[in-house]
């Protein structure tokens, strides 16, 4: 089955992952900006990274015939520092003219502090001011609730804010319903031990419907499974589930939050 | 909207998987008890027994149940601070 893999970052991933995601019927792929593993230093280190997103990756993906979409923005780990954040999102604008750019993302909360908020709000900012689609990285384990209400109260206290064209990622049982009831688009990100497993996404899927709910890989530099999408689809066909409710979840509805940018098309 | 698969066909498939996960469970409580020392009062050793506790609770249909995922989740989840505005002071 054709399917999205709406979040994972492939700069972290060798060749053979593009060749198998693409045997796995992968025909696009959506890279947010994140954390590296360590900490850059400088705004330059974030230049190179986006180039990276913009020029390179997209080239490696069509190699293997997938489609390479990215979004930009200094992560929420990296958000501590404020006046190195202040000079990530000055650069933002000029990259969003990229033709693989989809929006501003994955930014939200870590560790739920001060300056994370502080730069989320400003990361808002760019995304209203240049009409852009908005991925969201909630926080994981003991802060992920707290984080992931916080984002949504300041999501919810901006009136520029499309609810459409937000995608709430990270999603798990104790805060999906809060994201789809608010008018997100949820992402449920398969990632082993700390996140969601494909036996408890197709749970979600039975208990919330496919309604703007999107499942992905999260594949990075740690241990992650970039083919965990396909993963899924196996366990839904598994206990019967339609192609039609699976080609949804996986196929249509990355589409078709992706199609708010102009930047999106499968052609 | 349903699993397409009834409850009998669900426990046929998940039983030695459910089996295998309570025996792993049950070995590591051991072994944490054999090791020198105590861990009995460490705080995550009270949210352990807490989460067994949410696995004995009501089946769906009743209060309480047809969650106890998302109730383990928030076991292990700090809580919602509503105020967080004002003490993060944004
Ligand atoms: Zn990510």
């Amino acid at each position: 089955m054709d399917y999205i893999d709406p979040h994972i970052h492939m700069v972290s991933r060798v060749t053979d992952d593009y060749a198998m995601l693409s045997r796995m019927g992968c025909v696009a792929v959506s890279e947010p900006a994140f954390w590296a593993g360590f900490d850059r230093g400088t705004a330059d280190g974030f230049r190179d990274y986006f180039r990276q997103l913009t020029e390179v990756e997209p080239r490696r993906a069509a190699d293997y015939g997938i489609r390479h979409f990215t979004w930009l923005c200094i992560n929420a780990k990296e958000a501590e520092n404020v006046s190195l954040s202040r000079e990530v999102i000055q650069m933002i604008p000029e990259f969003l003219k990229a033709p693989n750019v989809l929006g501003i993302g994955e930014i939200g909360l870590n560790k739920n502090t001060r300056n994370e908020a502080t730069v989320f709000l400003e990361h808002l900012d760019v995304a209203a001011e240049h009409e852009q689609l908005i991925l969201i990285h909630t926080p994981h384990l003991a802060d992920k609730y707290q984080g992931t209400r916080m984002i949504l109260d300041m999501l919810g206290g901006d009136a520029r804010i499309d609810r459409s064209r937000v995608l709430v990622d990270h999603v798990e049982e104790h805060t999906i319903r809060e994201v789809l009831d608010a008018g997100y688009w949820a992402g449920m990100t398969l990632y082993p031990l700390t996140k969601c497993t494909p036996q408890r996404a197709a749970d979600m899927i039975e208990q919330f419907g496919p309604e703007r709910l999107m499942a992905n890989s999260a594949g990075d530099w740690g241990p992650s499974k970039p083919t965990a999408v396909p993963d899924l689809i196996f366990e839904l066909r598994r206990r019967g589930h339609s192609d039609a409710l699976i080609k949804k979840v996986v196929y249509d509805n990355p589409i078709e939050f992706f199609s708010g940018s102009k930047n999106f098309s499968l052609k | 909207m349903p699993s397409p698969m009834n409850a009998a066909e669900l426990l046929d498939r998940h039983y030695l998987e459910v089996r295998a996960r309570l025996l792993e469970i049950a070995a590591t409580l051991d072994r944490i008890d054999r090791g020198d020392g105590t861990a009995a009062e460490d705080a995550r050793m009270q949210q352990i027994r807490a989460g067994l506790q949410i696995l004995l609770r009501s089946p769906a249909g009743e209060s309480d149940g047809g969650n106890r995922a998302e109730q383990i989740q928030h076991l292990f989840s700090r809580p919602y601070e509503a105020e967080w505005r004002k003490s993060l002071d944004i």
